[in-house]
C-alpha cells in the first residue's frame, strides 16, 4: 500500500520540524509568519502549541490505522473476532477527546488576551498625546485600547484594488479632507502601539500583513480593529501583505506594504507628506479656478 | 444473536428470493425520461453527477496550470475568477450532494427492504429540476460566467459589482437545485420513516440509511434559509430591495450569516453519507460487525445537530464581537468529540479483523486518514486567532479540500467500487481499481499537503496570480503536479467504470458476501427489488440468511421455512 510509503515520510518530516525550535526558517513552512508585532508572534506561538497537540493525535490515530491494516489483513483460515463494541473503550475516547479539546481552549483563553488587547507603548516610540486619540465605534468588533489608553489610531479603507490609510483624524466614519492619507503604504513609527479602524467603502476586502497579525475583513459599513507594535529592531523593514477577501477582478493585486520608521523620521515623513498634499491641493484649486472661474 | 458466533464457511450460497416477475419492460432511451423506477433515477443521478465532477475537475486543472508558473498570463482575471466560482459551485451543488442523492436513491429502498421510494414520481422531479439547474448554470458560459465566489458574498454580487448576469444564473442555480434536494430529502425521509422491512427497528437500520436519514433532516433545516437569502440578493439585485447594501442601511454581514447557517451544515450534508458509505463497507472487508453501532449512529446525529451551530466559524475575521468569536470557537470544537468518535470505532472495526483488501476498502482507508488530517487541520481552524492568519488562505483551500476530497470523495469512490457490481451486474476491474486508488491517494497528498505550506506563507485563496516571493513557486509547481497524477487516477476510474460496464465478469447477486438487504436481490435488482422481503432480525440481515441457509440446505422459493419467516411484502 502507497499509504505505508507516504505517512512515515510525511511523520519524520513533521516529527524533525517539531524537533527544531520554532525557529522563523519554519515560518511559512509549518507555521504562520510572525516577527514584526508581539500579537503576531503570540498567534504563533499559540500555533505551535496546537501543532504540537495535533501531531500526538495525528501519530496516534494514523498510527493505530496503520498498524491495523498491516497486522490484521487477511490470513488463510484466518477467523475475524466478531467483536461488536466495547462501552468502557468508547467512553474513554469520547472523554479523551473531550479533554483535549478543554485543555485546547483553556490555552486559547490564557493567550487571547495578549493577542486581542493592545500593549502599551515602548519607551522609544512615538509620543502620545493623552486624550487625543479618539476612535470611531461603528458596528463591529469593539475597540480596544492598550492600558494607558494611548495608540496611534489609523484609518484604514480598502476600495477595489487598493487601500487607503488616514493619519490624523479622530473619526474615522467622518471624512476630514485636511487629513494626511496614504495610498497602499502604511507609514508607522516603530515601537508605537498603532491601532486600525479598518473599513471598506465599495464591496468587502480584508487586511492582512503577515507579520504584524492576523487579518480582519474590511466591511462596508462596519468597522473592525487590529493592533500591532513593530519593535524598534525592525525600523525601515517593509512588510507586505495581499487583501484576503475576494474582491474582484484585481484582488490578486491589491495589496498592502507597512513601513516602519523610527519615531522622529516618522514625525518628518508625516509633515513632509502634509505639505506635498497641501502643495497638489493648490495645484488642483488652481487648475480649477482657471477651467472655472466660478467655482 | 450472540457476539461470537462466525460466519459459516460454506460454498456460495444462491439466496434469491426475487423473481423477474412481469416486468413492465422500460424500452427505448425515451424512457430514461419517463421513468419513475428509483434504480434508474438513481443511475440518472449518479451518471449526471460523475460528469458535473469531470467538468469541476478540468476547471481545477486550468487553476493549477495558471498557477504552475508566477505571474501567468496564461490565464485573465476574469477567467480565473469564473473558474473558482463554476469549480466550487459545481463540486458542491452538481456533484457531491446529488451524488449521495444518487446513492440514496438507489440504495436506500434496497437496503431497507422497500420496493421504490415513497413518492416515485416526486422522485423523477428531483432528479429532472437538478439537471435544468446545471444546465441553467452551465448555460452562462455561453455569456458570462459568475465571479464571485461559490459564497457569493455581497456586496461584490450586487449588482453595481457583478453587473452582468452570471449571479442571476447561479441564483437560480441555488433555486433549482435546493428544490430539487429539498423534495428529494422529504421523499427519502418518508421512504426511511415508513417503508421499512419488517423487524427493521431504528436499531437495525442500516448505517448508510441512518447518515442519509440524518442529511435529509439537514437540508430540509438548512436549504428554505439559502433559499431565502438567494431570492433577497435576487431583489436586492433587480427589483430595488437593499437587505445587502450597506449605503441603504442593509448589511453585507447578513449575506454571511444566512449563507454560512446554510454553508456549515451543508458540510455535514457532504460528508456524512460518505461516513455511512465507510460504516457499510469497512466492516463487509473487515470480516467483523461493525464496531459500536449504536455510538457511530449516535455520533452522525450529534455532528448534524452541531453542524447547525457553528456557521459562523468561517467569519472569524470580520467585525464581531469577542463573544460570538469565543461561542462558535468552542461549538466547532465540541464536534471534533463525535467526528473523533467515529474514526475510532471506525479503526475498531478493523480491530482483529481479516481484511480483504479490496478497492473499495482502500478507498475506505485513505477516507480516514485523509479525513483525519482534514479534521486535524479543522482544530487549527477553529481557534479563532490563530484562524485570523489561517483563514482565506491555501491552509483553508488545503482544509477543505482534505475534508470534502477525503471525507466525501474517497467515500463515494468507495461507494462506486463497492456498489457497482450490484448497479449493473458486473465486477469493475480490481486492478485498475488499485492503480486508481493509489494515484488518487498520492496526487491528492501531492497536490494539497503543500498548499498548507503557500498560505502558511502568506498566500491567500482566490488569487489568479502571485508573485515569486519566498517558496511560493516550489509549494505551487508541487501542487500542480499532484493535480494531474490526481486527475490520472480519476480517469484511470472513469475508464474501468465505461470498460467494464460492457466486459467486466458476472457479479452474482452477492459478490463480497455483503451485511445488507441490496445484496439479497439480484444484480441488477428486477424493477420491484425483491418478491419476498426476509423479517430483519438483526443490523446484518444477510449475515442471518446466509446462515439460516445454511443450516436448512437449499433455499425454498416461496415457501417460508421453519426458520425463515418470510413476509409476503405486496
Amino acid at each position: 500500500m502507497r499509504r505505508t510509503y507516504f505517512l512515515p515520510a510525511f511523520l519524520s518530516v513533521a516529527v524533525a520540524a517539531l524537533l527544531l525550535p520554532a525557529s522563523p526558517a519554519s515560518a511559512g513552512l509549518l507555521a504562520p509568519e510572525s516577527g514584526g508585532s508581539p500579537n503576531a508572534d503570540r498567534i504563533a506561538s499559540l500555533y505551535w502549541i496546537i501543532f504540537a497537540i495535533a501531531l500526538v493525535v495525528f501519530i496516534v490515530v494514523e498510527g493505530a490505522l496503520i498498524y491495523s491494516l498491516v497486522k490484521f489483513r487477511k490470513r488463510k483460515d484466518g477467523v475475524a473476532e466478531q467483536i461488536r463494541g466495547n462501552t468502557k473503550l468508547e467512553i474513554g475516547w469520547t472523554l479523551g477527546a473531550a479533554v483535549i479539546l478543554v485543555a485546547l481552549a483553556a490555552v486559547t483563553f490564557v493567550k487571547l488576551d495578549g493577542i486581542r488587547t493592545p500593549e502599551n507603548s515602548g519607551a522609544n516610540g512615538l509620543d502620545l498625546a493623552d486624550g487625543v486619540i479618539a476612535s470611531s465605534t461603528g458596528p463591529g468588533s469593539e475597540l480596544r485600547l492598550p492600558p494607558n489608553g494611548r495608540s496611534l489610531n489609523i484609518c484604514v479603507n480598502g476600495q477595489q484594488y487598493v487601500w487607503r490609510y488616514t493619519y490624523d483624524q479622530p473619526d474615522c466614519t467622518k471624512n476630514d479632507f485636511k487629513a494626511v492619507y496614504s495610498y497602499e503604504e502604511l507609514v508607522v513609527p516603530t515601537d508605537t502601539t498603532v491601532t486600525l479602524d479598518i473599513t471598506a467603502q465599495d464591496v468587502a476586502h480584508s487586511w492582512w500583513v503577515p507579520k504584524l497579525g492576523g487579518k480582519f475583513d474590511a466591511v462596508p459599513g462596519y468597522v473592525n480593529h487590529t493592533w500591532f507594535k513593530i519593535p524598534a529592531s525592525k525600523a525601515g523593514t517593509v512588510f507586505t501583505g495581499n487583501c484576503a477577501e475576494l474582491c474582484g477582478r484585481g484582488h490578486a493585486n491589491m495589496t498592502a506594504r507597512v513601513k516602519a520608521l523610527r519615531p522622529a523620521e516618522y514625525t518628518a515623513w508625516l509633515a513632509k507628506q502634509k505639505a506635498a498634499i497641501a502643495a497638489a491641493n493648490k495645484g488642483a484649486e488652481t487648475g480649477r479656478k482657471k477651467f472655472d472661474p466660478t467655482s | 444473536m450472540a457476539a461470537t458466533v462466525t460466519e459459516p464457511t460454506s460454498p456460495a450460497i444462491p439466496q434469491i428470493v426475487a423473481r423477474r416477475v412481469d416486468p413492465p419492460k422500460e424500452q427505448g432511451w425515451t424512457s430514461w425520461f419517463t421513468t419513475t423506477d428509483h434504480k434508474r433515477i438513481g443511475i440518472l443521478y449518479m451518471v449526471t453527477t460523475f460528469v458535473f465532477f469531470l467538468m469541476g475537475g478540468v476547471e481545477a486543472l486550468m487553476m493549477r496550470l495558471q498557477l504552475g508558473t508566477p505571474d501567468n498570463t496564461l490565464l485573465t482575471p476574469e477567467t480565473y475568477n469564473a473558474l473558482f466560482t463554476m469549480h466550487g459551485t459545481t463540486m458542491v451543488f452538481l456533484f457531491v450532494v446529488p451524488m449521495m442523492a444518487g446513492f440514496a436513491n438507489y440504495f436506500v429502498p434496497l437496503m431497507i427492504g422497500a420496493r421504490d421510494m415513497a413518492f416515485p414520481k416526486l422522485n423523477a422531479l428531483s432528479y429532472w429540476l437538478l439537471l435544468s439547474g446545471g444546465i441553467v448554470f452551465y448555460a452562462s458560459l455561453f455569456f458570462s460566467p459568475p465571479e464571485a465566489g461559490w459564497t457569493m458574498y455581497t456586496p461584490l454580487s450586487s449588482i453595481a459589482y457583478s453587473p452582468t448576469g452570471g449571479v442571476d444564473a447561479w441564483i437560480f442555480l441555488i433555486h433549482l437545485t435546493g428544490i430539487s434536494s429539498l423534495i428529494g430529502a422529504i421523499n427519502l425521509y418518508a421512504t426511511i420513516a415508513n417503508m421499512r422491512a419488517p423487524g427493521m427497528g431504528w436499531g437495525r437500520l442500516p448505517l448508510f440509511v441512518w447518515t442519509i436519514l440524518t442529511y435529509a433532516v439537514l437540508l430540509i433545516l438548512a436549504l428554505p434559509v439559502v433559499a431565502a437569502a438567494v431570492t433577497m440578493l435576487l431583489t436586492d439585485r433587480h427589483f430595488g430591495t437593499h437587505f445587502f447594501d450597506p449605503t441603504q442601511g442593509g448589511s453585507p454581514l447578513l449575506w454571511q450569516h444566512l449563507f454560512w447557517f446554510f454553508g456549515h451544515p451543508e458540510v455535514y450534508i457532504m460528508v456524512l453519507p460518505g461516513f455511512g458509505i465507510i460504516s457499510e463497507v469497512l466492516p463487509v472487508f473487515a470480516r467483523k460487525p461493525i464496531f459500536g453501532y449504536k455510538a457511530i449512529a449516535a455520533s452522525t446525529v450529534t455532528i448534524a445537530f452541531l453542524g447547525l451551530l457553528v456557521w459562523a466559524h468561517h467569519m472569524f475575521s470580520t467585525p464581531s464581537p469577542t463573544v460570538v468569536l469565543v461561542f462558535f470557537m468552542l461549538g466547532s470544537f465540541l464536534i471534533a468529540v463525535p467526528t473523533g468518535v467515529k474514526i475510532f470505532n471506525w479503526i475498531a472495526t478493523l480491530w482483529r479483523g481479516q481484511i480483504e483488501y479490496t478497492t473499495a476498502l482502500l478507498f475506505c482507508v485513505g477516507f480516514i486518514g485523509t479525513f483525519t488530517m482534514g479534521g486535524i487541520t479543522g482544530i487549527f481552524l477553529a481557534v479563532f486567532p490563530v484562524d485570523w492568519q489561517l483563514t482565506d488562505t491555501y491552509f483553508v483551500v488545503a482544509h477543505l479540500h482534505y475534508v470534502l476530497m477525503g471525507g466525501a470523495v474517497f467515500g463515494i469512490f468507495a461507494g462506486i467500487y463497492y456498489w457497482f457490481p450490484k448497479i449493473t451486474g458486473r465486477m469493475l476491474s480490481e486492478g485498475m481499481g488499485k492503480v486508481s486508488f493509489a494515484l488518487m491517494l498520492v496526487g491528492f497528498h501531492v497536490t494539497f499537503l503543500i498548499q498548507h505550506s503557500a498560505g502558511l506563507s502568506g498566500m491567500p485563496r482566490r488569487v489568479y496570480e502571485y508573485s515569486d516571493t519566498g517558496h511560493l513557486v516550489l509549494y505551487n509547481r508541487i501542487s500542480t503536479l499532484g493535480s494531474f497524477i490526481l486527475a490520472l487516477g480519476i480517469l484511470v476510474t472513469t475508464i474501468n467504470v465505461l470498460r467494464s460496464y460492457k466486459k467486466g465478469p458476472i457479479a452474482g447477486p452477492d459478490p463480497w458476501k455483503g451485511n445488507t438487504l441490496e445484496w439479497f436481490t439480484t444484480s441488477p435488482p428486477p424493477v420491484n427489488n425483491f418478491d419476498v422481503v426476509p423479517r430483519v432480525r438483526s443490523v446484518e440481515p444477510m449475515k442471518d440468511i446466509r446462515r439460516q441457509v445454511a443450516r436448512n440446505g437449499a433455499p425454498h422459493e416461496h415457501e417460508p421455512g421453519p426458520g425463515r419467516e418470510s413476509l409476503i411484502h405486496s
